[in-house]
């Protein structure tokens, strides 16, 4: 069933489609990004595909690879019983790390980006409430990049007695996240 | 004295002091898993009735031992110190479990290392979850602390006999209506949102 919905994928959009392929029973297409709100939209509206249900959206940090990152839907069709694995590729660069918002398809999509968004800073353009949903608004940096240092804490409050933050994990926290928040 | 059989000699405070350990009422902020273990501390088989601290307040402002049972983030820190500040003196309180005591095997991002960086506490019980035995043996060591006048809020207000209550700790009002007793400097960044 599921390697029909690959076919059909490569036969509607043909070079939308990056690759496809599945591992341990599960079939994966990696979809180019301008094209996935297309894409996701015809699975979730074709009678054949009817994806009704989004399971998870979720983002993959490859630390060190190009592009970075993976934001990565799972689909489910309560219709026809079957699943399938959408990917997308999105850069570490400002400008680049984005993904458009899929809200509109399905409303479980809201605070599955602001999660996304809050633990690994991949912005969903169009979504309609884009902030923070697990941290606080004064945390800094996307706790969940590989790059975010271990052992840097961010005190929403402390006695004036307490023991100090460790004054090392401060630098590096200032280190590595002003930069990519200061926009 | 001990020609007046007619009554025991004691210092008020002494008596004040008596009374309150064996007169607790709980606050559980149950926040994870130690709360199973506290549910069996309170339950028949280990009752913690026995020690008098059988009655869990669910309102801070009714209770004079607040229970930090479980892990505590960073983000419940304001919400912590809130349902602290709103406990009448004097008051006492336990870190039930290692999370609420040092942050315990969580050491990352998201949770605070002991509930003491934001509130005092004057009895630490360690495990994870702590066996009930280890809680009445926490909650013995308070009594004794509480007899001796240790706790950190006795020590704070001297002779609890003679306190009145214009003399306790005064709520700021801000101006969304509700308490908030968190100082502008203590909170970090400064310019941070009121939770």
């Amino acid at each position: 069933m599921a390697a029909t919905v690959l076919s059909a994928l490569r036969r509607r959009f043909g070079q939308g489609i990056e690759e496809t392929g599945s591992y341990a029973g599960d079939e994966i297409a990696i979809v180019a990004r301008d094209q996935v709100v297309e894409v996701l939209t015809w699975l979730r509206d074709d009678a054949q595909m009817a994806f009704d249900m989004l399971t998870d959206l979720t983002v993959v940090d490859y630390l060190g690879q190009t592009p970075r990152f993976e934001v990565v839907y799972q689909l489910y069709s309560l219709t026809h019983k079957h699943r399938v694995r959408v990917k997308v590729h999105v850069g570490e660069a400002e400008d680049d790390c984005w993904v458009p918002s899929v809200c509109g398809l399905w409303l479980a999509a809201n605070w599955a980006e602001r999660e996304a968004w809050d633990l690994y800073g991949v912005r969903f353009e169009g979504h309609p409430d884009m902030r923070r949903i697990l941290m606080y608004d004064e945390f800094v940096g996307h706790p969940l990049r590989k790059d975010y240092p271990q052992n840097a804490r961010q005190p929403l409050l402390r006695r004036p007695d307490a023991t100090p933050t460790d004054d090392q994990t401060t630098r590096l926290l200032e280190d590595s996240h002003d930069r990519r928040t200061s926009g | 004295m001990a020609d007046h059989p007619g009554y025991v000699p004691t210092k008020l405070q002494d008596a004040i002091n008596w009374a309150q350990k064996y007169s607790l009422f709980t606050y559980p902020f149950a926040t994870a898993c130690c709360a199973m273990e506290f549910m069996a501390t309170m339950a028949g088989k280990y009752d913690i009735a026995r020690f008098g601290a059988e009655f869990p307040r669910f309102s801070p402002r009714q209770a004079d031992l607040l229970l930090v049972v479980g892990t505590i983030t960073e983000r419940q820190g304001p919400v912590l110190r809130r349902v602290y500040d709103q406990m009448a003196d004097p008051k006492w309180v336990m870190a039930f479990g290692v999370c609420a005591s040092t942050g315990g095997f969580y050491q990352n991002y998201t949770v605070m290392p002991g509930a003491d960086q934001v509130i005092p506490v004057d009895v630490y019980v360690p495990g994870c979850p702590p066996r009930p035995e280890q809680v009445l043996d926490g909650l013995m060591t308070l009594q004794r602390k509480i007899q001796d006048h240790r706790g950190h809020s006795q020590r704070e207000i001297g002779n609890t006999a003679a306190v009145t209550p214009t003399d306790r700790r005064r709520l700021p009002i801000i101006p969304d209506g509700t308490s908030m007793t968190l100082d502008e400097d203590e909170r970090m960044p400064k310019d941070g949102r009121v939770l």
